[in-house]
């Protein structure tokens, strides 16, 4: 009976979408479908009941109102490169894929803006403003096929951010087909909005409060001058040492990027950089902006690593010896590889002065795990991305490395961090958000979303848990084993 | 009284309000009364919640209770050379850190910088339910829930009590000059719209009555190099910058005073009456009795709005009206934070 139930609700939903005017591309067979089951959080998956591949807002309009009719799913995906599953599908929901909707509407140069499709590049975007002057800031390491409409889903950031900021801060103007099917403008081309600002709240949202169909963004003038410079460091503390000087003499640098010795030696062995392997850490700074701005702070920043104890400092000349430098950064997911087949990369982000006692107590609990881990973070910002390497084909290895990787979490929660500066939560991080929130504030969270999905057909499940499954899991914020506002019934 | 003895009286202040759906003010310094629709209700003084929570400059992030003068905030960050990129307007001394995030007013480095919601990294708020809620946090990047700090900025206290911000700071420019130019309105906008996509450290511009001042900071050869490329005379008249965030020129000295911000490039909107254009075109202010329908029909279709910044009546409206489906979510969000509807009513919209 259950069967059969399930198979109308399928034809129903068939029906419901082949009825849509102009007509619009599904996938319904098994073998069609297959591609959709993960995004980039590949040790998860789910076939979808049907994919479709809008190819305008008015289509998807239609689709999220038959869907809310019949009370269906819809989870939205771009490129699929997420790393949080936030696009893995629903196996009794429709999977929303937009990348047929990669048209660049219009980019006004004069105005330094681009509207753009959901399916659009982030790179592309970058490609066609450079010819301008100018370009797209925020760049995720996957931009070259990551879609900007899962870039505003997650907050998408990058190496840059420090100076240029999140997606948050790099768009104007988003629409977006909400839970009831209406399309909704959030933001506009002006500077501000009247009312409550809806697109700080949608940016980031993780496809739960609406589909997004078009992005005006904001574009900036490309530097004058790129100056890169890549340090070597007896320790971390100095590294980190480093990168408080910097900033705490008025610089801030387009990037500031660190390694730890596990990273060095991969690269080392994956590209023979030349780097002394006794390294302890590689700092890698990058300062841009007006010619002779950059001039006068590459100077300071060199006199400072040199005070903070740098064994070594290569300055990149010109753009061949910058990619060189970056390649170590860059490729150091791709050379981590090399160590073992598997590995699952954290986010957390901790205030950056805790970090020497943070590395510290990575690898104390690394060694109680019995596991290995290398560090490559954004340490201007303190978000760290500290790699854990597993075996898939080991029983139990890939648990213990998610084990390992909550572990983590939890120590960023613990020096007041967060459990994600820019992956995002999906399906990942769900757990750690009971630690980080307290039971009022999930409730909140799941307020907005009625407010924006009142059915709660858009991505259900993902990004905010439930009360309940905080609840079981036994993750409610805890001190020094006190529960804090004791008053606060948690379910 | 300790902080947790504040925040906990506040919640059953909230808790008591609420079950008696009676309205509360909240209320900083004062010094924004006038902006928005009137201050109604028992208020909620936050000037004893204040100070320095934690401060750690060579993180660029700050965090204070809400209460604490925005002078003194300031003043923190001074020492270190480092400042609030989005130039809050204080109007008036007893300005707070709260009352300046409730408003959402940026100043004139905004369009170069940043505006006070790019800077919120987190915030802690009571809301009309009484409850004690944090968002975001002390790290300048996280992605963790939905971004209600943000959403805060510019809410006028609607949705939540401030009780505590987190702001990502910046280190303040070695340098700052101001030069000048003879030119029209229109070829003011489009040169400022130039310069702005060019690697130029342009931090403000203003046109008005045929002058338009550009300000530049940053490195000194970096200033003085734009200086050279860009021409124009250095002009005296630092404090114009001062008189133009806090309203204090001349200009602003009306009794009807519209803000219309409109995309960058928009051409001069020539409303026959005397105008400022800020934001490198993005603001421009009408010191004059409008239409407001003729006037809002007139900027929507640019993709702007209208606010009715000072006016002895607003009765009509301060802040340019909502579309339907825009509204609708306004709604849902306001009786998600304040299902009584008591935090200050009828501030923002007619809830």
């Amino acid at each position: 009976m259950e069967a059969l139930a399930v198979a109308s609700k399928r034809e129903r939903t068939l029906a419901a979408l082949r009825a849509i005017e102009p007509p619009l591309a599904i996938v319904a067979d098994e073998e069609g479908l297959k591609p959709f089951e993960t995004d980039a959080f590949i040790s998860h998956r789910a076939t979808p009941m049907l994919a479709v591949l809008p190819e305008t807002e008015a289509q998807v309009r239609h689709i999220v109102r038959a869907c809310r009719k019949l009370g269906v799913p819809v989870v939205s995906r771009g490129a699929g490169t997420g790393i949080s599953g936030g696009a893995i599908p629903d196996p009794d929901g429709v999977l929303l894929v937009l990348t047929r909707m990669r048209r660049i509407v219009s980019l006004d140069a004069a105005a330094r803006t681009a509207m753009v499709e959901p399916g659009v590049r982030n790179l592309k975007i970058s490609e066609v403003a450079s010819a301008h002057g100018l370009f797209y800031a925020p760049d995720p390491s996957s931009q070259l096929v990551c879609s900007i409409g899962g870039n505003v889903a997650e907050n998408s950031g990058g190496v840059h951010c420090l100076k240029y900021g999140l997606t948050t801060h790099n768009i104007l103007d988003v629409r977006v087909v909400d839970g009831d099917g209406e399309p909704l403008e959030l933001g506009s081309p002006a500077l501000d909005t009247p009312g409550y600002d809806l697109l700080a709240l949608v940016t980031g949202s993780e496809g739960n409060l609406g589909v997004v169909t078009r992005v005006t963004v904001r574009l900036v003038p490309l530097p004058e001058r790129t100056d890169t410079l890549l340090a070597a460091f007896a320790s971390v503390g100095d590294a980190a040492r480093a990168v408080g000087e910097i900033i705490g003499t008025g610089i801030v640098p387009a990037a500031l990027e660190m390694m730890d010795r596990i990273v060095i030696e991969a690269c080392e062995r994956a590209m023979r950089l030349g780097f002394p392997t006794s390294a302890e850490a590689l700092l890698l700074v990058e300062l841009d902006g007006a010619e002779a701005e950059v001039v006068v702070e590459a100077g300071r920043v060199r006199t400072i690593l040199a005070a903070c104890g740098a064994t070594e400092v290569r300055v990149a000349a010109d753009a061949a010896e910058r990619e060189r430098l970056w390649r170590a950064r860059k490729g150091a997911f791709a050379a981590l590889a090399t160590i073992l087949p598997d590995f699952y990369t954290i986010d957390g982000t901790i205030p950056r002065r805790c970090l020497p006692e943070v590395l510290d107590r990575i690898f104390e609990l690394t060694a109680e795990y019995g596991l290995l881990v290398g560090n490559v973070f954004h340490a201007g910002d303190g978000n760290l991305h500290p790699c854990i390497f597993y075996d898939s084909n080991k029983p139990g290895d890939m648990e213990k490395s998610e084990a390992l990787g909550g572990r983590i979490l939890e120590l960023c929660l613990e020096v007041g961090g967060t459990i994600t500066g820019e992956h995002g939560v999906g399906v990942e991080k769900l757990r750690q958000m009971c630690s980080q929130f307290r039971a009022p504030e999930i409730e909140a969270f799941h307020a907005v979303k009625r407010a924006f999905d009142p059915e709660g057909i858009l991505n259900p499940g993902k990004a905010v848990p439930t009360l309940k499954r905080c609840a079981e899991w036994g993750g409610m914020h805890m001190h020094a084993g006190a529960l804090p506002h004791a008053q606060i019934p948690r379910f | 009284m300790s902080d947790e003895a504040f925040i906990t009286s506040l919640c059953e202040r909230v808790r008591d309000a609420a079950s008696r759906k009676a309205a509360l003010r909240v209320r900083g310094g004062g010094t924004k009364d006038f902006y928005g629709g009137p201050a109604t209700g028992d208020p909620v003084e936050m000037s004893a919640y204040s100070g320095v929570v934690a401060y750690e400059p060579k993180e660029l992030v700050l965090t204070v209770r809400a209460g604490t003068p925005l002078d003194e905030v300031e003043r923190a960050l001074d020492a270190q050379r480092q400042m609030l990129p989005f130039e809050p307007p204080h109007f008036g001394a007893g300005a707070t850190i709260g009352g300046a995030v409730a408003a959402g007013l940026s100043g004139p480095r905004r369009p170069y910088a940043g505006a006070v919601r790019d800077f919120v990294l987190g915030a802690r708020i009571v809301n009309g339910k009484g409850e004690d809620l944090s968002f975001g946090g002390r790290v300048i990047k996280n992605v963790a829930g939905y971004d209600v700090s943000r959403l805060m900025a510019g809410s006028l206290g609607t949705l939540g009590i401030l009780t505590e911000v987190s702001f990502k700071v910046l280190p303040r420019p070695a340098v700052e000059t101001t030069i000048a130019f003879e030119m029209d309105e229109a070829q003011a906008i489009q040169q400022a719209n130039t310069w702005a996509g060019q690697p130029l450290p342009v931090s403000a511009t203003a046109w008005q009555d045929g002058v338009l001042r550009v300000r530049l900071s940053g490195a000194e050869p970096a200033v003085a190099a734009a200086r050279q490329r860009m021409g124009g005379e250095t002009s005296p008249d630092a404090a114009h910058w001062q008189g133009l965030r806090e309203q204090s020129l001349p200009f602003f000295q009306v009794p009807t005073l519209w803000r219309v911000s409109v995309p960058q490039t928009t051409a001069p909107l020539d409303l026959g009456a005397p105008s400022l254009v800020e934001w490198g075109g993005g603001v421009r202010w009408i010191a004059a009795e409008q239409d407001a329908l003729a006037l809002r029909s007139t900027v929507e279709r640019v993709g702007g709005h209208a606010t009715l910044f000072r006016a002895a009546d607003r009765s009509g409206g301060a802040f340019h009206p909502l579309r339907p489906a825009i509204l609708k979510i306004h709604q849902r969000l306001k009786a998600a934070f304040d299902p009584a509807g008591i935090l200050n009513p009828g501030r923002m919209y007619d809830f």
